[in-house]
């Protein structure tokens, strides 16, 4: 599985509130969510992402809440995939769950600049940053790839049912 | 081999002997979830065409976020769970007037040696019984309410040990907020806190809470006291049974460890905007105060409600105030023993089990340049409303008496 396009860039602790506000959390429509993404920090957030971009951050990027909206509205505004310095639990299976990569790369941060084009491999987590540096961060494998390749924890629920069901 | 608290619960959720780092699939105790999450839960199961539980009795649903409903979109959430909970026969289901999930949980079903997972990031807060206890999102939650189990990798356990006892205005807040000053909001990230209390009653169950509530602030995959007399008393007093307990063994391996002297701690607070931005109480003393929140799954407690009586006796607040116990229960011991009419007659402003301005939702946002001093657990930019608000967060003692001096204050002028 192969990602690409161009950086935007963030800093440590980007927490849930800031990614999707509780006030919208009665709603799970992706465009609505999508609307708000990263609302707090950047109001400009959802025309910048809207061309396809992978985010690049700083440690435990998603702390905070279970919202799985954080995800789904990341996704939904054209976020591809996620570089960070690490990520917060929950936020992170929240992502693989709704078929958003996100790949761990310490130091990343000193690493990509805002504007570079990146290209994952995410299966490998190698990067390669303008078509010059490769870095290796940590790859997606084994069930959490999957689900990833299902499309989502949903997809990966029914066709395991559906498997389930054909008496394989 | 000798194992901790994490490796011993894992392994027998697992049914095999496990290490940090391994993937394992896990059966869980209790799977649970509230309003807010809970038609995304249900919505989840629909699409996957999967509108079944595993368990009945293990399904845990309490109304919370949206309680009681602000705005017709929160009614109609609300709607559609108690249909899902009227079809499905779902026993363990508590509408808007029984209090706060995580307090629910901690009252009525946190077992030691349980796995309990829920769509709330919260969850952590029935570590205090020695459950390992995580938050998951909607999706992870309604595959555990179908199936019966889940996946979790298990974390490096990091133990510390709390020794002496605390002062007169020390709560289990500024404990939480002793451990995220010290140590930073992502340095637990992958590891599981294992709490050792020296003398089990010098730290009781309500501080035990407020700590374990606030291991998801420290990024930790769980947090739990290690089940000791404390634990086994709680469980008995409030449901009439004694529990099974599990303990780590002699000799097991923890990445470091840490100790902490209860009688050394001052009142702390976590200024804007994130909740390892810890300083003492007189570092930020005198600072003007719009509104002050008692109450949350982390600090909406009867040991909390006593401490805020204790300085709002006899007295009128300065800044606006609202006291909101986690329970409908605690509610009710707190009216018994005269707490709520102290703060009442002090011109706080006092419901009941809801999570009410914690997140913003209703019952007193934060309005645009306003200063909050809160009990809860965040105070992230923009999290309790307004972007252009601040919260800092404390224990019930300095909120309490930052309530009463319209600026945030030191509790200790009050002894």
């Amino acid at each position: 599985m192969i990602v690409e396009g161009k950086v935007l860039k963030f800093g440590d602790k980007i927490d849930t509130d800031i990614i999707i506000p509780a006030r919208y959390l009665k709603y799970t429509d992706p465009q609505y969510l999508a609307q708000h993404a990263m609302e707090p920090l950047d109001p400009e957030f959802y025309k910048k992402a809207s061309a396809g971009v992978i985010l690049v951050a700083g440690k435990v990027f998603g702390m905070g809440s279970s919202r799985e909206q954080a995800a789904i509205a990341l996704k939904a505004s054209g976020v591809r995939a996620i570089i960070a310095e690490s990520f917060a639990r929950i936020f992170y299976r929240n992502a693989i769950n709704n078929g958003l990569p996100a790949i761990v790369l310490p130091g990343v941060t000193q690493l990509i600049n805002e504007g570079d084009y990146v290209k994952i491999n995410v299966e490998t987590g190698e990067i390669i940053v303008n078509n010059q540096k490769v870095y290796k961060g940590r790859g997606i494998t084994g069930m959490p790839l999957k689900i990833l390749e299902s499309g989502g924890l949903l997809d990966y629920l029914k066709k395991v049912s559906i498997q389930n069901q054909g008496g394989n | 081999m000798p194992q901790t608290l994490t490796e011993k619960i894992l392994s027998r959720a697992s049914g095999k002997s496990v290490a940090p780092g391994d993937v394992v699939e896990v059966k869980v105790d209790i799977a649970a979830f509230h309003d807010l999450t809970g038609y995304h839960v249900i919505e989840v199961m629909e699409k996957a065409g999967m509108l079944k539980v595993f368990d009945k009795q293990k399904i845990v649903i309490a109304f919370d976020h949206l309680a009681p409903p602000p705005d017709v979109r929160s009614a109609e959430i609300q709607t559609q769970i108690r249909k899902f909970v009227k079809e499905l026969k779902i026993p363990n289901f508590h509408d808007i007037n029984v209090g706060i999930l995580h307090q629910i949980l901690l009252e009525k079903y946190a077992n030691p040696g349980y796995v309990i997972v829920a769509a709330d990031s919260h969850t952590t807060t029935s570590g205090a019984v020695g459950a390992f206890a995580q938050g998951l999102g909607a999706s992870d939650v309604a595959a555990a309410v179908i199936t019966g189990k889940t996946w979790v990798m298990v974390p490096q356990p990091f133990k510390i040990m709390l020794e002496g006892k605390p002062g007169k205005w020390i709560n289990g807040k500024d404990v939480a907020l002793k451990i995220l000053g010290d140590f930073k909001a992502d340095y637990f990230n992958g590891m599981s806190i294992e709490i050792f209390v020296r003398e089990p009653s010098a730290f009781p169950m309500d501080f035990r809470a407020t700590v374990s509530n606030m291991g998801i602030e420290m990024n930790a995959d769980a947090l739990m006291f290690v089940p000791d007399d404390e634990t086994v008393n709680y469980i008995k007093t409030n449901r009439g049974y004694e529990p099974n307990t599990v303990r780590p063994d002699e000799g097991a391996k923890y990445v470091d460890e840490y100790t902490i002297d209860l009688g050394k701690l001052e009142p702390l607070v976590a200024a804007p905007h994130s909740v390892d931005n810890v300083k003492t109480v007189n570092e930020v003393e005198g600072l003007d105060v719009d509104q002050v929140f008692i109450g949350s799954c982390t600090n909406g407690r009867i040991s909390d409600f006593e401490i805020a009586a204790k300085i709002l006796k006899g007295k009128r607040v300065k800044s606006r105030c609202i006291a909101i116990p986690a329970s409908y229960d605690l509610f009710k011991k707190a009216m018994e023993l005269g707490y709520i009419e102290t703060l009442v007659n002090a011109g706080c402003i006092v419901t009941y089990g809801t999570c009410g301005p914690c997140l913003g939702g209703h019952f007193g946002v934060a309005g645009p340049g306003e200063t909050i001093v809160s009990t809860s657990s965040r105070n992230f930019k923009g999290r309790m409303g307004s972007n252009d608000s601040k919260v800092y967060l404390a224990g019930p003692a300095v909120a309490a008496a930052s309530a009463l001096e319209g600026k945030i204050t030191d509790p200790r002028r009050f002894s």
